[in-house]
């Protein structure tokens, strides 16, 4: 039982440290798809993982890595399972993956938003500080960008450009 | 790490037998891992129809918008309906697999998507009409996200099966994003020049004929979106018009001219290459 345990947050720990293949910065763990590892009686090793959109083209990849790690670590029968539900949130990024995202120029999400969708024609003023300059004289270029959970903003301040992890 | 060619310095260190070459090859169930049962009493041959349907839907747009890459206005909004697309098609993926696993035939998304004839389609004749000018793929992107959204709300609540409920959940989120990016279009297009107000204009009679057959399932969901269409019509100065809906329904796989050149261009490569592997 307490081997059982003890291996559990082992595999866990080897797990949360898989990078993200979009985002190399975030592991796993930071960016909130890691849902949960545990080991089976059997030794076996369950890692649930869960995409942040459906078109998301580095699931596999991650599914690979994850795998491919726990082997190496010497777990000999790994199985990866795919979460949907509840469906990834934005708010799951950890305060340490919001630390990293600032430090690399992205700036991190606000709250996402929660319950029936309304759709909103007035501009809406929200408030993204810049990641290099700290100003919040910032407008957004494009609601999309390089990956689906990433909008493009500018900084009038500094006249930077960057990136911004979209709320969902 | 080799340079100089750059597809191989992507593959380096990665063997044979593992597929994951630059999220290229080997694209396996994308609902690998998820729990497949069936609830009890579950009609599976209408559920594995209506996955197929949405999936269909979801296919025939994301190949509309990727056809927008190297042609849009500007290239913040070719980046913007690739990623509309990538996030259809991400749908399209997970509920073509659902409809494998429900209907018994164990087809994977390939064989949905590349080895059906237009004539087995079920997607509205709305997603399949030519893109037309910015106007026009704006207009239909604003119904058929606002549509898609209202539908996968309810979905995500009233479905029985729990695999369509996660999807629908899901797509909530990522269909909230294009309607708001297509009504913020709609908008700047009908308030803007007299030249944009006009195309605007005709876009809006173009399309309006087709909206009626995406209530022919759910009827109830009609009020609550032409609420919203109205919305940005009026917002843009413009006014939804009323017209006659144009006979038949894409769900009973009626469908205009225009499928089969889509699909024959989508699934050539395939077709050609019946063994290959992605
Ligand atoms: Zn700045």
């Amino acid at each position: 039982m307490v081997t059982t345990l003890l291996d559990a947050r082992r595999a866990r720990h080897i797990a949360a440290q898989v990078p993200d293949p979009e985002m190399p910065m975030l592991t796993l763990a930071d960016l909130g798809v890691l849902r949960d590892v545990e080991v089976r009686e059997d030794g076996t090793v369950v890692a649930s993982l869960t995409p942040t959109y459906s078109g998301c083209p580095a699931m596999a990849e991650m599914r690979a890595e994850v795998a491919a790690r726990l082997t190496d670590a010497g777990y000999a029968r790994v199985e990866i399972r795919t979460v949907l539900t509840p469906p990834w949130s934005s708010d799951w990024i950890t305060p340490a993956g919001r630390a990293k995202l600032a430090e690399s120029g992205i700036a991190p999400p606000g709250a996402a938003p929660r319950g029936p969708v309304e759709l909103t024609l007035s501009p809406t003023r929200r408030t993204v500080a810049c990641p290099r300059c700290g100003a919040t004289d910032t407008e957004e270029t494009s609601r999309f960008a390089a990956t689906s959970c990433k909008a493009l903003w500018r900084c009038r301040a500094c006249r930077e450009p960057f990136e911004y992890v979209k709320e969902i | 790490m080799s340079d100089d060619h750059v597809y191989l310095s992507l593959a380096e260190g990665h063997d044979d037998s593992d597929a994951r070459w630059a999220f290229g090859t080997g694209f396996e169930d994308p609902l690998h891992g998820v729990d497949q049962s069936v609830p009890e009493g579950t009609d599976t041959a209408q559920l594995a129809a209506y996955c197929l349907a949405l999936g269909d839907d979801a296919l025939v747009s994301a190949q509309r918008l990727a056809q927008w890459c190297t042609a849009a206005p500007e290239l913040e909004e070719e980046v913007a309906l690739a990623n509309i697309g990538l996030d259809l098609l991400g749908q399209t993926r997970l509920l073509y697999a659902r409809a494998g696993q429900v209907d018994g035939t164990g087809r994977g998304e390939d064989a949905y998507a590349y080895f059906r004839d237009a004539d087995a389609f079920r997607n509205v004749r709305l997603a399949e009409l030519p893109n037309g000018d910015f106007a026009f793929s704006i207009t239909r992107l604003l119904v058929l996200s606002s549509w898609r959204l209202a539908l996968f709300e309810r979905l995500a609540v009233t479905t029985s099966d729990p695999v369509l409920a996660a999807i629908a959940a899901k797509g909530v989120k990522e269909l909230a994003y294009h309607r708001q990016y297509a009504a913020e279009w709609a908008v700047r297009l009908g308030d803007g020049t007299e030249e944009s107000q006009r195309r605007m204009r005709d876009a809006l009679a173009a399309v309006a004929p087709y909206v009626d057959e995406l209530f022919a399932e759910t009827g109830e969901l009609k009020a609550e979106v032409l609420a919203v269409l109205r919305q940005v019509t009026d917002a843009a100065g413009l006014a939804w018009p009323e017209t006659a809906p144009v006979p038949g329904h894409g769900r009973d796989g009626d469908h205009t001219e225009h499928l089969v050149p889509l699909l024959t261009e989508l699934q050539s490569v395939a077709r050609a290459h019946p063994e290959a592997t992605w």
